[in-house]
């Protein structure tokens, strides 16, 4: 059975990672995708890989207008928006609260935050109109605990497990159903990025760290954040709305370090 | 198919979401062990399944007795082999006296019952099921709960605290075994039309119904459709979660 047989999916953030093998997975299974992400050469690639299913259009997701435009892009194509992926998001700089600069949390709070109450406040409306739709929004582990050093990052996916529960009780009455995926590092750019932000002098330390904090002692692949962000688009999970989904390798279910038992 | 050539067993597999969990899993390609206490309608969920053109058995199971979880897991693998999936489903709302009443009314006997059923019995599941999947170089266990694992409700005291209770065992067996292969996770259904709002009114059901956001009560293929994903090789990096199937209800 194919879940997304002439679906109309939008994807944000969808030129590399977690994004990229969502849109995958939609078009596997017969869907139709526009991709939204800043990187214009990630997207003209991804286009190309993914095959004439998908479509692209560049936008800063945190600004108002261009968001009007990419929904109106998706829109000119299929008509709908059945199904979106908000996933656009950016980690920050590694700093303690106090050695945050106030533009860096600004921004954090503005790619990862105003975006989606931006597409929210599109979709919803959009939604209601054509009876119905299914929102997935990828939060992070971060949007359940926190992490010293990524407070601006922390404060932003805590807020979309908000909004995103505020949103599923706005769209329960017409049919809109909205969930959040919570992965715990992902083997992607992000992860990374986050490594040398740790421990610049020794990524691999930080590497380390961070499994540490992880049961199944391993990064994500994009795949496995992907397949249930598929489950919750789709309509088997008819009567999932309003939840936030850990896909973490069990690091949400207690401070797990592997310690060596005595 | 998402469960094809496994062998899954489920407790509390002869009506409600046990029963559609045990179809689900089987439309999905596993061998099916419906466990249950009632042996008529354990029976039924079997013929349904094999009527359907899949392989399933029945075994009677009452969930209290520990030593039966383990027959029930020899018995999966005698008749399939193995033993990859497993749902923790068992479980009542009510104790013998059928009555809901505050925590300072409860009576002695309904907490026990209550909490054998829906508190150990998923304890003396794992203890059987784990060894199983050990021995067959890992596997899957769901564990159903309830969005009463995550709030409360009142003249639910027994209920409450045994599903609570359900997620943190689900945790701490998740941290446990994450590094053997085994996931461990829960479900939270909300209120599901299931046999066990039989004790209901309509008017009570329409009040139930008015309580998730999404105005309805749930479906059983609703909470089964998520066991079968969990069980699944989809859900890889998904253990020590609780995850909501329940109209909104959690969200409020």
């Amino acid at each position: 059975m194919r879940r997304f047989e002439q679906k109309s999916i939008l994807v944000t953030g969808g030129a590399a990672g977690i994004g990229l093998a969502a849109a995958q997975c939609f078009i596997r299974e017969g869907g139709y995708v526009t991709l939204v992400d800043v990187d214009e050469r990630a997207l003209r690639q991804a286009v190309e890989n993914l095959g004439s299913s998908a479509a692209y259009c560049v936008a800063d997701v945190s600004d108002a207008r261009q968001t009007q435009e990419y929904i109106a892009c998706s829109m000119s194509r299929n008509e709908r928006i059945d199904i979106a992926l908000l996933n656009a998001g950016i980690e920050g700089p590694i700093a303690t609260i106090d050695g945050t600069r106030i533009e860096d949390f600004d921004r954090v709070m503005s790619v990862n935050v105003r975006s989606a109450w931006l597409a929210l406040a599109s979709l919803l409306p959009l939604m209601r109109r054509q009876g119905g739709g299914s929102i997935v929004m990828t939060s992070s582990i971060s949007g359940l605990r926190g992490t010293a050093g990524q407070g601006a990052y922390v404060a932003s996916k805590h807020a979309l497990v908000g909004l995103m529960k505020t949103a599923a009780l706005e769209g329960a009455p017409h049919g809109i159903r909205v969930n959040a995926v919570c992965p715990a590092p992902v083997q992607t750019r992000m992860i990374e990025a986050l490594e040398n932000g740790f421990n610049s002098a020794s990524p691999e330390d930080a590497k380390k760290m961070i499994l540490s904090g992880i049961p199944l002692n391993r990064y994500a692949a994009p795949d496995e954040i992907a397949n249930l962000i598929a489950y919750l688009a789709s309509d088997e999970a008819g009567f999932c709305t309003g939840a936030a989904y850990p896909v973490d390798g069990g690091a949400s279910a207690g401070p797990a370090r592997h310690i060596q038992e005595s | 198919m998402l469960l094809k050539d496994k062998v899954a067993l489920v407790t509390g597999g002869a009506s409600g979401i046990g029963r559609s969990i045990a179809l689900v899993m089987a439309r999905e390609g596993a061998k099916v062990l419906v466990a249950d206490l009632d042996d008529t309608a354990g029976c039924e969920t079997m013929e349904l399944i094999r009527a359907a053109g899949a392989e399933a058995e029945f075994f009677h199971l009452d969930t209290t007795d520990p030593g039966q979880h383990a027959e029930a897991v020899r018995h999966a693998q005698t008749r399939f082999g193995k033993l990859d999936a497993a749902c923790n489903n068992a479980g009542i709302s009510v104790g013998r006296s059928k009555s809901y009443l505050p925590v300072g009314e409860s009576s002695v006997v309904d907490w026990l019952d209550i909490m054998d059923v829906n508190l150990n019995g998923v304890f003396y599941g794992l203890r059987a099921q784990i060894p199983a999947l050990m021995q067959n170089g890992g596997g899957s266990i769901v564990n159903t709960a309830s969005i009463m694992g995550q709030v409360a409700a009142k003249r639910l005291g027994a209920y409450v605290a045994s599903k609570h209770g359900v997620v943190g065992l689900t945790k701490c067996a998740a941290l446990e075994y994450a590094n053997e292969g085994i996931r461990i996770n829960a479900v939270a259904p909300g209120y599901v039309d299931t046999p066990i709002l039989k004790f209901k009114s309509d008017a009570e059901r329409a009040e139930l119904a008015a309580k998730h956001p999404v105005g309805r009560l749930g479906r059983p293929d609703e909470i089964a459709e998520l066991v079968a994903w969990l069980s699944s090789d989809r859900a890889s990096f998904v253990t020590g979660a609780y995850y909501a199937a329940d109209g909104g209800y959690l969200a409020q």
